[in-house]
This record gives structure tokens, sequence and C-alpha cells, in this order.
């Protein structure tokens, strides 16, 4: 089913699976998550579209119109992979009893807040579960849909409107969970980590391989939100790329307990090239602040070093 | 030949989801409804059935799941108690206003708080906003036969909303009593296949579930729920005469006991209604007092008028509740009984009973107790309080609550 070579005109012109007249923001990255992803299944597949609650959702299925070319469920924040279980399951036991000849692909989307968060138990008990679906993540580092509010999955300092840069604070404390590695343990046979990077090679591709790999598959997509992090749309891509160049977002995948290491930098990027563009860190180029970015680059430069481990 | 067994009221639920067959049950363990998952699972490890069993993490996925496997066109089903049901809650509205003709087995039990793991009806009754069908049983007998009729009921093109059965837990669903099954081939007819109209994986269509609807269309959606209500009420008195008709046992909304002449009427949902029979038939044998009772089956949708009819020549009633909601007024069935009296210009005197909760004994000398005080009330036509409790440790609450700490 993978292409082996990817040539970005072709898949440009796959018709696109959710529809142009949805109500996402000019320069949102999930819908991009989406649309990259849709388009890597087969042409004569049918599929059925997971949603969580969350911008995606109140933005494209908003009574009475859908933006999906597919059957498509929301159910509510929490339970995207407890729901999309069902229809899995279901599709399993019609099919064996002949009511159904079409084949079909379960696909759910949830953003960071849905998928790191609320939505954690249900996502672990999907992985362990084994159901034939893929969870995608399109993950823009904070609640969105409600305004921006911190997430386990918001960067350390990001200035959220729940944990708000101020006087005596410089933003989020903590720094972000590792989704991607935690499902990886659950020893599903797909993992990928990406982003717009490429042309779109990375995502493609690697929605491709998580659609057509039997058994649970996650990818986490960062998602960069122009509200949240503050950014003109037009620079969506480069900070997609200085994710990627300074290691903030590496590309991986973990297919059946093997790491691999999609992009490794000739020269990695000091984490300032990533940070710069976005309002939700302003506050760290301020004097007083220098210290802490010293400190995110080298919360960088040990997890970068830990997933090269895994990796080797 | 109707066949004689002897089962509780777990076992006869699951014996109805065996002769059922569904495609697919999403379950999480909690007492005292596990053992209804644990037979179906034997079932499906003995290749007895074709269901699906999903060993979900938590209750809010198994309803979660349950409502993607119907949304798909598959019949699916779940069962739980209590809290898990509590967890549920969210997943519940989502069920009934996604118009999924799910049904849940329920094993009524005590909400948590404190802990308690006995029968006592706040898990369901705190549900009885969520748009779902409830459908409650005396025995292990009507357990059984509700769980069968609960399918073509919810799955009838005028109605498409959820029905849970409920019963009480120990009491029927540990509690083994001799029972009639129906035999499997008539089973299997009296449900039918399940043939969706509209669902996910449709070869002929696509669909999209769950919607963002504001407010120009929110109430519609209600309003529509609420129709597929009242339409209930006649595709549910349709299943009871075809049930009657297979096997000659009759339902209804409510059942009447010793109604006929009655003066004096309780109004009592569940397996307590055995034990104000037993009052009752004392009563009318020693005095010839003119006692009666009427036992809810249907609280979802409510019988109003039909019980206001029921209750119109009484000059007593009263009205127990096995769930506490805290009101001013009454438990939840004394204010949907009152409502419907007051609507119908009953002139009964009415008092509101709480009574077992957390699976507190009532006895028959409990309810001898209720008729006496209902006689007084009829006489004098002074009812102290719209509400009382019966059994409650002391009369004084004050001196059992609130719960101090524990004294080493």
């Amino acid at each position: 089913m993978e292409q082996t070579t990817y040539n970005f005109k072709e898949v440009m012109s796959k018709p696109e699976r959710l529809a142009p007249g949805h109500r996402m923001c000019a320069g949102c990255g999930g819908t991009i998550t989406v649309r990259t992803v849709l388009r890597a299944l087969e042409e004569g597949d049918r599929a059925v579209i997971g949603n969580a609650t969350g911008c995606l959702e109140v933005s494209s299925f908003m009574y009475p119109y859908t933006a999906y070319e597919d059957s498509y469920i929301h159910n509510a924040f929490e339970n995207a992979g407890a729901t999309l279980s069902g229809v899995e399951t279901a599709y399993n036991v019609l099919k064996k009893k002949g009511k159904i000849k079409d084949n079909f692909k379960f696909i759910t989307f949830g953003g960071d807040g849905g998928t790191y968060d609320i939505g954690f138990q249900s996502l672990s008990g999907a992985m362990e579960r084994g159901h034939d679906m893929v969870y995608v993540c399109y993950d823009n580092g904070a609640y969105m849909n409600t305004g921006t509010q911190r997430s386990s999955a918001t960067p350390q300092y990001a200035d959220t409107t729940t944990t708000p840069a101020g006087k005596v604070s410089a933003g989020k404390v903590q720094v972000r969970k590792d989704l991607a590695a935690i499902i990886a343990e659950h020893h599903v046979p797909y993992v990928g980590q990406s982003t717009f990077t490429s042309n779109f090679k990375d995502l493609y591709t690697k929605a491709q391989k998580a659609i057509y790999t039997p058994g649970p598959a996650f990818l986490n997509v960062m998602s960069p939100c122009p509200r949240g992090w503050g950014y003109e749309p037009s620079e969506m891509m480069s900070i997609c790329k200085m994710a990627v160049e300074t290691c903030y977002w590496p590309l991986y995948e973990v297919i059946d307990g093997k790491w691999i290491l999609n992009y490794e930098p000739k020269n990695k990027m000091p984490i300032e090239e990533f940070l710069k563009p976005q309002r939700r860190f302003r506050h760290l180029f301020k004097k007083e602040n220098e210290a802490l970015i010293g400190k995110f680059q080298e919360e960088i430069d040990k997890r970068w070093e830990e997933l090269k481990n895994k990796c080797n | 030949m109707a066949v004689r067994e002897r089962l509780s009221g777990n076992e006869a639920v699951a014996y109805a989801i065996k002769q059922i067959n569904p495609d697919v049950m999403p379950a999480f363990p909690i007492t005292p409804s596990t053992e209804i998952p644990q037979y179906v699972a034997n079932y499906i490890a003995n290749g007895e059935i074709d269901t699906e069993f999903i060993h979900v993490e938590s209750e809010h996925s198994a309803m979660s799941a349950t409502i993607g496997a119907s949304a798909a066109g598959a019949r699916a089903l779940t069962a739980t108690s209590s809290c898990g049901m509590a967890l549920m809650w969210e997943e519940l509205y989502i069920a009934a206003s996604d118009r999924l003709p799910i049904v849940l087995a329920l094993v009524n039990r005590a909400l948590t708080g404190p802990i308690n793991i006995n029968a006592d009806h706040s898990d369901s009754m705190g549900a009885r906003d969520t748009g779902w069908i409830q459908i409650y049983a005396e025995s292990n007998q009507e357990v059984y036969d509700n769980f069968i009729q609960a399918f073509p009921i919810a799955e009838d093109k005028s109605v498409h909303l959820p029905v849970m059965i409920c019963q009480d837990g120990f009491i029927t669903s540990h509690g083994v009593e001799n029972i009639l099954l129906v035999e499997d081939d008539k089973v299997k007819e009296f449900v039918g296949e399940y043939e969706p109209e509209h669902y996910l994986l449709n070869p002929a269509e696509k669909m999209a579930v769950g919607p963002y609807a504001v407010s120009n269309y929110y109430m519609e959606t209600k309003r529509g729920q609420r129709q597929a209500m009242l339409n209930a009420k006649q595709v549910i008195l349709e299943v009871a005469a075809k049930f009657e008709e297979m096997t000659g046992r009759r339902y209804g909304f409510f059942e009447e006991y010793q109604m006929e002449d009655a003066e004096y009427a309780v109004v009592i949902i569940g397996s307590a209604a055995g034990t104000c029979k037993a009052a009752i038939d004392e009563i009318r044998n020693t005095t010839g007092k003119k006692v009666g009772l009427i036992k809810i089956r249907v609280f979802r949708p409510f019988p109003e008028e039909e019980l206001a009819k029921a209750l119109s020549k009484v000059k007593a009633a009263a009205i127990m509740d096995r769930s506490e909601m805290f009101a001013a007024t009454s438990g939840p069935l004394g204010a949907e009984v009152r409502a419907a009296m007051y609507q119908a210009h009953c002139e009964a005197e009415v008092v509101n009973y709480f009574y077992g909760l957390g699976g507190r004994d009532i006895t028959v000398s409990d309810f001898m107790t209720v008729y006496d005080n209902l006689e007084t009330m009829a006489k004098t036509h002074v009812v102290t309080g719209m509400y009382d409790y019966i059994g409650l440790r002391s009369g004084q609450s004050e001196e059992v609550m609130p719960p101090k700490n524990m004294e080493v």
C-alpha cells in the first residue's frame, strides 16, 4: 500500500475528503493535518472518521452541515478512543455476519487536550485492546477551542490564558508530556510523530503506514494554532521547519517496538529560532528571562539525546 | 413449551442476552451487575453467541463504545450499576439525543457517599432526565421478560430511544427464583433481526453523528426526543401485547394489585412491591380494609394520565421512593405522582415515604404501618409533612448524621 516514491503534485491532486466550507481559522494547522492524513486513504477505501470535541469538531460538523466526505462520528471530549473502538468492533461483527462488504478504515482526530489529558484513559484503553484504528492527535499545545488554556502538551514557559506570563510568572511551569513515547510503551504496531515539513512527505507517508498497518496506530502531529501561538498564517511552515531543525519536535517512528529517527538536522538550530516568531514565548526574550531560554534549550538537548539513544 | 428454571436476576438477564445474540457488548465490572458481563463472556468463550465483547477501561468508555457500535449499525448493549452509571452520565444524554436504540441492563444500587453496594434507586432516578426509557421489575421473571421486550421498543422507528431495564441490586440480581424462560426460537422471532435505516457503515449512504447544534436547532432536538418518548407509550403497550400473546404474561405501564375497590393505595417501584402485596393480603384477610398497590413498571415515559385515573378513587395514597433527591416536597416518584394527581384534580391525601435507601430492609409490618397511617390521614385530613422516612434507625436524624470520625 505504501508508496515508495512521493510525488507531491500527485498526492495533492487526490480528492479532498475534508470539504472546503468548514469554519476553521485561516492558518490553522489542525485542518492541514486532517486533510493530509485523509489523503493517505486509498481512493476505493471507505472510512469512518471519529473526532473528540474541540475546534475541529465544532467547526467541521455544525448542524445541519458536515465537511466530511466520509461517515463521521463525534461523541464527546474524552472518549474518541472508546467511541471508535465501538465502531470498529461493530464493523468486525457485521463483516463476519456478511452484512457489510466494503472495506472500512477507522481514523479519529483529537486535539492535545482531548488526547493527552481528558481523553488519555480512553485512548490508552483503545490502544491496549488492539483495535484496528488510527488515533491522530493534532497537537497545538493547549486547549484552543476554549481559548488557549494550558494542557499537559503545552511547552514549558508558554504564555496561556491559565498560565499567563506576569510580573511573577514566566508562563507554564512544567515541561511537556511525551505522549508518543507513552503510546509506544503500549506496544502497538505503529507510532509516528510528525509535522508539516518536506512537502508533507513525512506526514503523508506516516499516515499511510498508520492507516494500513493492521492494529492500533497513533500519530502525534504538531499542528500550529495562529491564535494560541500568535503568528501570522504565512509563518506556519517556517515555524514547523524550525520545530524540527531545533529538535523541539523530532520526527520519528516506532514500528513494532523499533525506534527510528526519520530526520537528524546537520546543524541543530538554537531553540530561539523556534520560539522567536511566537507571541506565546515573547516574554522569554525580556532581559530578566534570558536564563529561561537556556533551561528550555537544556530540556530539548536532554530529550534529543534520549531519543537518539532509543533510535540506536 | 416454556422452560422452567431457577435463575438469579443477573443470570436471567444474561440468558436473555444469549437468546437475543446481540452484536456488541462493551462492559466494565461493578457490583452488583458484574455477573451479567461475566455470563456473556462465558457464552462467548464457549462459542454459544456471536457477540463481540469490548473490555473497556471504564463505564464512561463502556457507554461511549456502545454508542459507537450502535451508530455504526450494530445491536449494542451494556450493563452497569450505581457509580458506573454515574460515570456514564454524560454519555446517557448523548445516546438519547443521537437516538440510538441501545439497551442498558441496570442493576440498581445506591450511589456512593458513603459507599454502599445495595439496592437503591438513586442511580436510575438521577438519570431520569437523560432521555432514556426506564422499565423496572419486581421479580426475576419480570426483569427477564422486560429485557426481551427492550430491543423491540428501542428499535421501533417511531421511538428510536435507548432503554434501561432496571432491577434491584442483590434482591433480584442475586436472589434465585423460579422462572419461566421463553424458547430460543420464539425469542429470536420476537426480537427479530436488527435492520437499521441510517448508520455509519451503511453501504448505500454516508452519515454524520453527533453534531454541534447551536440555539437555532438544539430546542427542536429536545422536542423531537419528547415526541419519541410520547410515541414510546403506544409502542410499549404494543410490544407488551405481543409478549402476552407469546407467553400469557401481561405487562403495562404499571401493575394494579387489589386496586378495584381500594381506598388506601401504595405506589412503589421494584422488588419491595412483593413485600407490600404480602401486607395487603394480610390486611384484607384479617380486617377487610380496602388496601391496594400500584407498582410502577414504566417510569419513562411516565404514565401520568393512566396513573391519575388509577388513583382517582382512593382516599389516601403513599408514594414510596427508594432514592433521595433532597427536594423540599418529595422524592422523584413522589414528585411525579403528585403532579399527575394534582393535574387530574384527585382529592386523595398524599404522603411521600423514603424507604430502603442503601438496601435497608422494608418489612410487611412496615407496610401495615403505612396503611394505618393512610387511614388516619384520610379520616383526619391531616398530613404531617410532605414526606417521611420508614425504618430510619432514629427519628431524630441528627443522631445518625452527619458521620463523625470513627473513634478508635
